[in-house]
């Protein structure tokens, strides 16, 4: 244990130091990559408080992933407000979608929650892909500009990669800082109870069922960040952005990366999306490969690719 | 007159058309030490289930110092004083000792919905888990993970969970199962301590009568469902119903 307070903070911030300075030492195609990392990095974060805090699996993060972008397109598609604002709308709206939805499934449990987040889904995307009038079906919604982030502040121009970069950077670090603290409060630790025991927990004094709610709320909304962010970074947003198979993606990333660890899903999705990347440069077949690397990962890391590195900072502590 | 710290009235309880609890009053006054027994399948653990929130009873109520709190949800009931142990040890196996009594004294503060705050820097919270754990000497565990106990800590450390929510009634299922003979003596020590010191009314069941009647002051004895007798252990021994069904000849 004493290895670690000194160890993780300093790779942590090798690791932010290297992302602040990628524009000056990455190409222009590793800047859209980081901040494709960086977005779903976050997207899986979100998902995780819910599967590897509160141990809930959740097959539909891609509703809410989806509606921060649909609402961020609409908005700047018919409205065009200050950037800020659908920073702030795009998550709201998947917060209370979220809270909604979630109200149904927290009544249930395990393989039975799992399939109740997934219908949900389902019908979130078919709202999207049928409703044509607004979001424009398969077409998606495009066509809109990026607005300035605040009217005035002429510095930033967030229709320039390396800016929008920057602000991605800046989100997710705020998102994900907030997101940690959160794992670490009071509110945290009964989540990890309910994950453990809910039975026990239930028998120590905690209503169980609103707790699982409001960490669905606020995965919800997390997700919602990372939509905001993830549309507008496409000059589109799609109803793929919504589909399950979308919803699958945080769950591959934080397995891979490490569900017992906050940083697991942010290596789970730089690593998927490295792999992915590299993948498709040589073959048609990637999705065939990347199963296979992900199989063996499972198969021989079952915590996940930072269990590598917590095994080493305990054995230096001891 | 004031109330009584628990009071049965009447209850009775199917699975199905399984007529598990029948009829069963009872009443457990404040301080007394008081154990329930009977054979595998009499009924004791779901009337204990009852009482604390985990079944609604088919009929009956269940009073807490006088309130009705029949088929209140379980952390409702804990939170109004009744704390119990099952009988399969029931701990956050992945936390840590001294996050297992956190997770119960914040429950009982209501305190879980502090987003901020960090636990691990919350000092008075660290002294209050490990004042709890010290209770059941169980605070040099503190940092050890929950899971890697052994069996007697694990039941030990459930104990400590339930004392963390400051019952007033604690229900223990079977404390001693599974436990080696010096395990057993301790936890039979421990609870005699507790109880002498005030810390909250016991009302235990037990297959092992040698701790049933080296601790407990008044017996329940229940016999397919039906209350059959109750009394000082003395009583219960001498008992000829008692003995014919359930005690047999291993009582002298």
């Amino acid at each position: 244990m004493k290895g670690r307070p000194v160890l993780v903070p300093a790779v942590l911030l090798l690791v932010l130091a290297g992302l602040v300075a990628l524009p000056w030492w990455g190409s222009y195609f590793a800047l859209f990559l980081a901040t494709e990392m960086l977005i779903l990095g976050l997207f899986a974060a979100s998902f995780n408080l819910l599967f590897g805090y509160t141990g809930l699996l959740s097959f539909g993060q891609a509703a809410y992933f989806g509606t921060g972008a649909y609402v961020a397109a609409l908005l700047l598609r018919d409205i065009g407000p200050d950037f800020v604002w659908v920073l702030v709308a795009g998550p709201v709206a998947a917060a209370l979608l979220a809270a909604v939805i979630g109200w149904f499934c927290v009544r249930l449990t395990e393989v039975y929650f799992a399939m109740l987040t997934l219908a949900f889904g389902m019908m979130v995307y078919a709202v999207y892909h049928q409703w044509r009038g607004l979001t424009g079906g398969s077409d998606g919604v495009a066509g809109f500009s990026i607005t300035p982030l605040v009217s005035g502040l002429e510095a930033v121009n967030l229709a320039n990669p390396m800016h929008y970069y920057f602000l991605t950077l800046a989100v997710v670090v705020a998102s994900g800082y907030v997101l940690y603290r959160i794992t670490t409060s009071p509110f945290g630790l009964i989540l990890k109870s309910i994950r453990e025991n809910a039975e026990r927990a239930a028998f120590a004094g905690i209503p169980v069922r609103p707790y699982r709610l409001l960490a669905f709320t606020i995965a919800g909304f997390f997700a919602g960040v990372a939509g905001a962010l993830f549309g507008p970074f496409n000059r589109i947003a799609v109803p793929e952005m919504v589909h399950w198979t979308m919803s699958a993606e945080p769950v591959l990333m934080t397995i891979l990366g490490g569900s017992h660890n906050f940083l697991g899903p942010f290596l789970g999705a730089a690593v998927f999306l490295g792999l992915r990347t590299w993948l498709t440069s040589y073959t048609d077949q990637w999705m065939f490969f990347l199963g296979l690397i992900l199989l063996f990962l499972v198969l021989f890391l079952p915590r996940g690719l930072l269990s590598l590195a917590e095994w080493r900072t305990r054995r230096r502590g001891r | 007159m004031t109330a009584p710290l628990l009071e049965a009235r009447a209850i009775r309880h199917f699975f199905g058309a399984f007529l598990a609890v029948d009829g069963v009053s009872l009443t457990v006054r404040e301080g007394e030490l008081t154990a329930l027994i009977g054979a595998n399948g009499a009924g004791k653990t779901t009337f204990y289930n009852i009482v604390s929130g985990r079944l609604t009873p088919t009929e009956g109520r269940v009073l807490l110092r006088g309130r009705d709190i029949t088929g209140r949800p379980p952390h409702r009931i804990t939170r109004m004083g009744i704390g119990r142990s099952f009988q399969i040890t029931n701990i956050f196996a992945d936390l840590s000792v001294l996050e297992n009594v956190q997770v119960a004294l914040v429950g009982h503060a209501g305190a879980g919905l502090r987003l901020w705050r960090a636990v691990a820097r919350d000092q008075p919270l660290r002294r209050r888990a490990l004042a709890v754990l010290g209770r059941l000497r169980l605070d040099h565990l503190a940092e050890e993970h929950a899971g890697a106990l052994s069996h007697g800590d694990k039941r030990l450390l459930e104990l400590a969970v339930v004392l963390a929510s400051a019952p007033s009634l604690v229900l223990l299922d079977e404390p001693t199962a599974g436990m080696t003979p010096e395990e057993t003596r301790a936890v039979v020590a421990l609870i005699r301590e507790l109880a002498a010191d005030g810390e909250a009314t016991f009302f235990l069941t037990e297959h092992d009568m040698d701790v049933v009647f080296g601790l407990a002051q008044r017996v329940f004895v229940m016999h397919r469902g039906r209350l059959l007798a109750e009394g000082t252990p003395e009583d219960i021994r001498a008992n000829p119903e008692v003995r014919a069904a359930y005690l047999g000849e291993e009582v002298t």
